[in-house]
């Protein structure tokens, strides 16, 4: 009596499976997108009040401060990333799932940068308007973000998987993950100030680019090796 | 020599290799620092430009070296632990990390104190290697961080270990994406083609205080790793045996 072999899912198929899972509970808890958006609103907003509203003085620091509120709003929808699952014990079932485990990091990071790293740039515009940012310089920035959001989920990621299940996880996650993101915020935002002085985009937006390769190359690995080594 | 190194990993062993060991870095170092600072503050002559205040290379130099140094023991002995799983790798890497981060604090105030006289500022943003030294300090304080907020420590070890492997793979691009800034950094003397841009006299006791730093930095490590080696294997048997052996007191 033989049991029916049991027909897994493929690779790709499982990872399409959990991207849409994670899609459609952001659907259910729409705050979980829309607190980081805010978030980067207010802090776009804080800066004008503080320093004053001079438009040169917003033109030169906009993208610094654009790329800043940028970072911190991913570090803050990163904090949930693995939380849920670890809570309601899905993370377990992804753990002795047959499918690889990296990959299954790789989905969440992709439903991640989905959520959190798209809206981003598709809100910046907004953002970059209210710090009289010229059409051209408005698209690099969108262009830097939309590469540089990639690394952050992916690095994030790693940060999440080391941290969930710790008490007090949300400040230690970000005392892990901006040091290590600190070349993202360089070229993003240097990358936006050098275009606003009427340079050259290229080797910035080269070096995002090739650093999102990176990170999608190392962080499903050592995402799913955090995963493993917290859930012990 | 396989075996030697099987021996040394088991901790009792280490533990007894690593005190007959640690003379053998201590006495040397201090005596190459002792020579590195009286030569390099007393025998070396001023600087054309900078006078004495080219002086505080004399520890400058060496901790930032050792900064890096230390990061670089960190990550390699965490990979090791990580992979075949060596108890006693994981302690090396655990005792590295504060003394890293010390050095990187030193290497950042004795920068900063040779930058007010130089630049006329104690901090400047725009020098990379002193920003990239500073997000090295925060790398270190992370993985401490890290450690310390996991109470089991087989756990603590791995998950720091995994920090500490992507650390490393980003240390150098953290390092050459500050370096793009423009740099008002001194540019390297030491490590040059043609040989180091430095008068003799100078550079003989700078050679002696990484020398001798390094080796104190070994000691201090080795000391650092006996002791985590006895507060993890407190239970053990052989400590309870040698505290019992040393104390004289009986079962």
């Amino acid at each position: 009596m033989n049991e029916p072999e049991q027909q897994y899912p493929g690779i790709a198929a499982a990872l399409g499976e959990l991207v849409k899972r994670d899609l459609s509970l952001v659907v259910k808890r729409p705050g979980d997108v829309l607190n980081p958006l805010f978030f980067f609103g207010m802090v776009a907003a804080l800066f004008p009040l503080a320093v004053g509203p001079a438009a040169e003085q917003l033109q030169f620091s906009g993208p610094g401060v654009l790329w800043v509120a940028a970072l911190l709003a991913a570090l803050l929808s990163l904090n949930s990333l693995f939380l849920a699952d670890f809570e309601d014990g899905s993370l377990e079932q992804l753990l002795v799932s047959p499918v690889p485990l990296s990959a299954m990091a790789l989905g969440k990071s992709i439903a991640h940068w989905l959520t959190s790293g798209l809206p981003l740039v598709i809100v910046s515009p907004v953002v970059a308007m209210t710090y009289q940012m010229s059409l051209a310089v408005t698209g690099v920035l969108m262009l830097t973000l939309l590469l540089g959001t990639v690394s952050l989920s992916l690095l994030g990621s790693i940060g999440a998987a080391l941290t969930v299940g710790l008490h007090r996880g949300t400040a230690l996650l970000s005392l892990l993950i901006l040091p290590l993101a600190m070349p993202v915020l360089i070229f993003g935002a240097r990358t936006v100030s050098l275009v606003a002085a009427g340079d050259g985009v290229a080797g910035g937006l080269y070096f995002l680019a090739a650093y999102a390769m990176l990170m999608i190359s190392i962080s499903p690995f050592a995402t799913a090796a955090a995963l493993r080594i917290s859930n012990e | 020599m396989w075996k030697f190194f099987h021996k040394l990993a088991s901790p009792p062993h280490f533990y007894r290799i690593a005190e007959s060991l640690l003379p053998w870095f201590a006495i040397p170092g201090l005596l190459l620092i002792g020579y590195g600072a009286y030569a390099g503050l007393f025998v070396a002559p001023p600087d054309y430009q900078q006078g004495d205040a080219f002086r505080i290379i004399y520890v400058h130099v060496p901790a930032a070296y050792l900064s890096m140094m230390a990061y670089m023991v960190m990550a390699i002995s965490a990979g090791i632990g990580l992979i075949w799983r060596m108890k006693l790798a994981h302690a090396v890497s655990a005792a590295a990390a504060p003394l890293g981060a010390w050095f990187t604090f030193l290497a950042l105030a004795t920068g900063s104190i040779w930058g007010r006289p130089m630049w006329g500022t104690w901090w400047e943003w725009g020098d990379p290697r002193l920003t990239s030294e500073l997000v090295l300090l925060f790398l270190y304080f992370g993985y401490m961080a890290l450690r310390s907020a996991i109470e089991d420590t087989t756990k603590a070890d791995r998950a720091s270990a995994v920090l500490a492997l992507v650390g490393a793979v980003n240390v150098p691009i953290i390092h050459f994406s500050v370096e793009w800034w423009s740099s008002l950094h001194q540019g390297p003397t030491l490590v040059k083609k043609g040989g180091p841009a430095m008068d003799t006299a100078m550079l003989y006791p700078l050679l002696a205080m990484i020398f001798g730093f390094t080796l104190l930095f070994g000691a201090l490590l080795l000391r650092r790793v006996r002791t985590e080696v006895l507060y993890r294997e407190r239970r053990k048997r052989w400590v309870r045996d040698m505290i019992l052996a040393n104390t004289g007191a009986s079962k």
